[in-house]
């Protein structure tokens, strides 16, 4: 890593604490700081309760933090943010629209002229291999050609990062399995910073650079893990067992110590 | 089920209507179906000088058009507003709640009081009748539309006026709509009601009110199988609607 260089994402002592109005106050993440680079690929890991989703969100300006604060692009955070995308694991879709019309949702919310605007969406329908299916609605696609298209409308808007919070974790395996393999193709052909929520290990080690793993009540960031071996990765090698393995031992043992 | 077969209860009526009216013998109580028949094969007949049942069809359309679509224009935003802000929703609820159990016809006296006997006191109680219908889907609709959508506009930088208007009115729509449905049916039936009020001088309502009067029962019958017609209609009208352009709501998962 190079000093000079300017981190995508700087995340600097994050804490959330949620306010409750029956019981104590939540602290859901505990001075979290990690820094992402461009075009990274980064997993988000941790059982459930560790604070993944609200670390995401934050990072979305969905959510602020309580303590700390988060960069992007040497700026902060403050709020829902053009220079972010997020997927969401489901619904994210508007069901009244075409998937040409949801792709372009950024894209007209920002202002642009309908002719600009279909020449992009109609590249990136293109992109996520949707063409055909322009003027579909979205019950009419499957689970994974809707994440597709959710994937295609986060693209048309030219994000900085891509936030994805478990966006394949609704889908069967099988579709799960092609949806990570496309995902990477796209990645490396848009070269971009991904965030990548996860609570699937084999998910993480499958896609990511690197692997964060968050520890439960409070959220604290436990380890990092560098995922060095080239992809396409073989689920079936040496490598990917032995990292796999060393992963879901942690969080077996963050889970136990609960 | 096959179609011809929803028609056997309605012929079966008629039937036991048609043996019933010759056992009783008496028009003025239970005419035959022939008798009422005719009154329907001749709906632009003047009926006793107060207009035939076409006319006062129309009539009594016109009139819940406007108590209707003024409920319609008042309930819609505010609704939305309501269905928006949480703080107006909980200032607001216990009033709405106080108010829309009361029958639009216990309105009747205060309508007359406020603004005599004609068009104005029968357009306020159809006013009220579709009112409450209509603003309760909506704010329901508005409070229930998709949290991830409105988020996922949000991080696309929909604020304002273009949340409103891409995100929250298309997500509320079929709820809006069914309140319309609801609403419309209810309006249909303070027409009817109001329109038999004294003083009033024509609609189906006084049509039917007003042959009572005059012992002409058949056209009593007729003009109920009308007011049934109109109801089914409009009903039918609105479902067709919300088959057609909401049918993403019942697909979606």
């Amino acid at each position: 890593m190079a000093g000079d260089e300017q981190m995508t994402v700087v995340i600097q002592n994050v804490g959330k604490i949620f306010e409750t109005r029956t019981r104590d106050p939540v602290i859901a993440l505990d001075d979290i700081s990690f820094e992402i680079q461009k075009g990274e690929f980064i997993a988000i890991l941790g059982p459930s309760g560790c604070g993944k989703t609200t670390l995401l969100r934050m990072i979305a300006g969905l959510d602020t933090p309580t303590t700390g604060s988060i960069l992007v692009e040497g700026k902060p955070v403050t709020g829902p943010d053009p220079r972010l995308a997020m997927i969401f694991q489901e619904y994210s879709l508007y069901p009244w629209r075409t998937v040409r019309a949801n792709v372009a949702f950024g894209l007209q919310m920002r202002g642009m002229e309908k002719e600009e605007r279909n020449r992009i969406t109609d590249r990136f329908i293109r992109l996520v291999g949707l063409d055909g299916f322009a003027d579909s609605y979205p019950y009419e696609l499957s689970g994974g050609m809707r994440q597709r298209v959710a994937v295609a409308r986060a693209l048309a808007t030219d994000p900085a990062v891509l936030l994805m919070d478990e966006p394949f974790g609704a889908l069967d395996a099988q579709t799960r399995n092609r949806m990570q393999k496309e995902l990477l193709e796209i990645w490396e052909s848009a070269r971009k910073t991904v965030v990548f929520v996860t609570h699937s290990v084999d998910e993480a080690v499958y896609l990511a650079d690197r692997i964060i793993v968050l520890s439960p009540r409070p959220g604290r960031l436990s380890a990092i893990y560098d995922v060095s071996f080239s992809r396409p990765r073989d689920r079936t090698s040496v490598e990917f067992a032995s990292l796999r393995r060393d992963v879901l031992e942690l969080i077996d043992h963050l889970e136990e110590s609960q | 089920m096959r179609w011809y077969l929803k028609l056997l209860p309605p012929l079966f009526l008629l039937l036991i209507w048609e043996v019933a009216s010759i056992l009783i013998n008496n028009p003025f109580i239970l005419p035959t179906p022939a008798s009422v028949i005719s009154v329907l094969m001749t709906p632009s007949a003047d009926i006793l000088g107060s207009g035939s049942i076409i006319d006062n069809a129309l009539l009594s359309i016109w009139r819940v058009i406007l108590g209707f679509g003024l409920a319609v224009l008042c309930a819609v935003p505010a609704g939305i507003i309501i269905g928006r802000y949480r703080t107006i929703d909980e200032l607001l609820n216990p009033l709405i709640q106080l108010l829309r159990p009361i029958p639009p016809l216990a309105w009747v006296p205060l309508a007359l009081a406020w603004f005599k006997i004609g068009l104005a006191s029968i357009v306020f109680i159809i006013f009220i009748g579709s009112f409450f219908p209509v603003l309760i889907n909506t704010i329901d609709g508005v409070r229930r539309v998709n949290r991830t959508w409105i988020e996922t506009a949000l991080i696309y930088g929909a604020k304002g006026w273009k949340l409103l208007v891409y995100v929250i009115i298309p997500a509320a729509a079929p709820a809006v709509w069914t309140g319309l449905r609801v609403g419309f049916g209810v309006a249909w039936m303070c027409v009817v009601a109001a329109e038999m009020l004294p003083g009033t001088t024509s609609g189906l309502g006084y049509l039917i009110m007003y042959s009572y009067n005059w012992g002409q029962v058949p056209v009593i019958i007729a003009g109920m199988i009308v007011i049934g017609i109109i109801g089914i209609g409009a009903d039918l009208l609105f479902r067709g609607v919300e088959k057609r352009k909401f049918q993403w709501q019942e697909m979606n998962r």
